[in-house]
């Protein structure tokens, strides 16, 4: 390979096999040496795939041969993060509760990315059931950002977003319910897109609040990011939420000029706690839009301070609820020794959930309680469509928003760990958009003085991802030109 | 009945058991007061949503609910009514802590 494979793009991954400059074949292989060596410091994979990896490169290779024609993610090496099901293959979404499972049917987003000729080379660590900020919450251990390994990657689609950088496969997917995607690509340095809630299908993945849960891919450019998605969106017969509106043809919106878009910058994302490197980045990425034609302009959303604490409440209620299906009957662990199932299904979920998981299943079964429902469970519900309101007033007066993703770059493991309350407030930034089910992305916008990635989040109205691309691929070639 | 979210009298140890009861979560003593002290560390904060007067607002469950477009737009739409394959019994049971490859098999329900 003439490139590395840190910076190996989709597109010319795609083209060195098209072209059988590179076989799929040797470019899994590729994949997987790098991984056998870097892996063990960064922890980014909990299980590798490497027979259907090489099944799927071999019939890439011999299609390429005879001229047939070639999807767009043809050989091109990618992971999916623990949360989503592939047949036969351990899904754990990072819990013991699940150790041992092997699901009987593929997520529709896997079968997807391999029906366009992707090479499946494993599944990623993330924080279990994907509650988290940092990664530290699985039960396999965590993972280290690749840019600086006493830090983390963020969460909880850490290891999808490490893997990215550190060159472990091209591309990925993560899930997003609030913040999950975007903070772990800002994190990392590498491009992470939140679709419009209702874009991806999500048949397959293990759920954790199902109005906020969102499938999403990482990459290491726009471009590629774009390309993705366009293979991912789309309805599906197994998943009624997804949508059956046009998907557009991303990757080419993407290139489009940004001349004469309406940019809106919120003051409340700018507000005290904003690291000021983060902030002077922030505000590059904002000249360089400028000097690209677009036009700034403040606009307000005035309950982004209720986004958290809306979120606590909505998505622990909908956990409580979804992860009452783990009790030890159908799949994954059971406690042994227990003389009745009701004292099975409590020791099961005692040995089988980590911390997090259980406070968050108390909080949520505490919220939806006999008394406590109106005053927690449904006050949320009237506050999120406030939040909601404000993005759709906004959305009246711009085409895009642009803000941080994060008030501060990654942070050292363990800093974090014994506060849920500081690990809660890392996604002061990002709750706000999944509540509104709004799309956005992170794009990669600087470092700070110590070498840490800065991402910028730039957000969009429902079903105008061609839009956000459009900014972001202005943003990355702004930053690019530096 | 309801209650406002104030959480300025706090959940007791006796409260969180008995939702830790409710979600079928068994919890040791050392988990205890540490779930006592963060469930009311963190309903402290959630409590700042008085602020706002909501008694106005419809409830937003989904995010369809937020402005008038077509259900089917979300994917609301149904899928015809045609019977089709299925994931594979085998597969699925074979999957189970215990089985007689038919049904699951479960410790005693009832205590006598």
């Amino acid at each position: 390979m003439p490139t590395a494979l840190e910076t190996l793009s989709l597109t010319e991954a795609r083209a060195s096999v098209a072209s059988a400059r590179v076989s799929a074949v040797a470019l899994a292989e590729q994949h997987y040496e790098r991984i056998a060596a870097v892996d063990p410091s960064i922890h980014s994979y909990l299980a590798l795939t490497r027979e259907r990896a090489f099944a799927q490169a071999a019939k890439v290779d011999a299609a390429a041969k005879a001229g047939d024609p070639l999807g767009p993610l043809a050989g091109v090496p990618v992971a999916v993060k623990d949360v989503l099901t592939v047949r036969g293959v351990p899904s754990t979404a990072g819990s013991l509760i699940l150790k041992g499972y092997h699901p009987p049917y593929d997520a529709t987003a896997v079968a997807k990315l391999e029906a366009a000729g992707a090479v499946l080379l494993g599944k990623l660590n993330c924080d279990e059931f994907a509650m988290g900020s940092s990664n530290e919450n699985s039960a396999y251990g965590p993972v280290h950002n690749p840019r600086a390994l006493d830090r983390v990657p963020g969460g909880s689609s850490g290891g999808s977003a490490a893997a990215v950088a550190a060159g472990l496969c091209v591309a990925s997917l993560g899930t997003d319910t609030g913040g999950s995607i975007r903070q772990p690509a800002a994190f990392c340095g590498v491009v992470g897109v939140l679709p419009t809630y209702g874009r991806v299908s999500r048949y397959g993945l293990i759920a954790f609040a199902s109005s906020l849960d969102r499938v999403g891919p990482f990459a290491r450019s726009v471009a590629d990011a774009a390309t993705m998605l366009e293979v991912l969106a789309g309805p599906d017969p197994m998943d009624s939420t997804a949508s059956a509106l046009p998907v557009a043809n991303y990757a080419a919106e993407s290139a489009k000029p940004v001349s004469g878009l309406r940019i809106g910058v919120p003051d409340e994302y700018f507000g005290e706690g904003l690291n000021p490197e983060v902030r002077a980045a922030i505000e590059r990425s904002l000249d360089g839009l400028r000097a690209a034609g677009c036009t700034l302009h403040k606009v307000s959303l005035p309950h982004t301070r209720y986004a958290v604490p809306v979120y606590y409440v909505i998505a622990t209620a909908e956990a409580s609820s979804n992860l009452s299906r783990f009790d030890g009957v159908r799949f994954g662990l059971r406690s042994p020794e227990s003389d009745t199932l009701a004292a099975m299904f409590r020791n099961t979920r005692d040995e089988g959930f980590g911390a997090e998981v259980k406070r968050r299943i108390l909080l949520g079964t505490y919220v939806l309680s006999a008394g406590y429902y109106d005053a927690y469970y449904r006050k949320a519900q009237q506050v999120r469509a406030l939040l909601t309101r404000d993005f759709l007033s906004a959305f009246a007066q711009v085409d895009a928003i642009v803000c941080p993703v994060t008030p501060t770059p990654a942070f050292k493991l363990g800093e974090k760990t014994d506060d849920p309350i500081q690990m809660y407030l890392e996604d002061i930034y990002s709750v706000a958009a999944s509540l509104a089910g709004i799309c956005g992305l992170s794009v990669p916008c600087g470092t700070t003085k110590a070498g840490l990635p800065i991402g910028v989040q730039v957000l969009g109205k429902h079903f105008d991802e061609s839009t956000v691309f459009r900014v972001g691929a202005a943003i990355e070639s702004t930053h690019a030109a530096v | 009945m309801s209650q406002a979210a104030t959480n300025s009298a706090g959940v007791s140890l006796e409260e969180v058991r008995h939702v830790a009861d409710l979600a079928n979560l068994e919890l040791t003593a050392e988990e205890l007061p540490r779930m006592a002290r963060d469930l009311n560390a963190i309903l402290d904060h959630i409590a700042q949503l008085n602020e706002l007067d909501t008694s106005d607002v419809v409830p937003m469950a989904q995010v369809s609910d937020a402005f008038g477009v077509a259900p089917a737009a979300f994917g609301e739409g149904l899928r015809a009514d045609v019977v089709k394959p299925s994931v594979d019994r085998a597969a699925v049971m074979a999957e189970a802590p215990e089985s007689d490859g038919r049904f699951f098999k479960v410790p005693k329900v009832i205590e006598r």
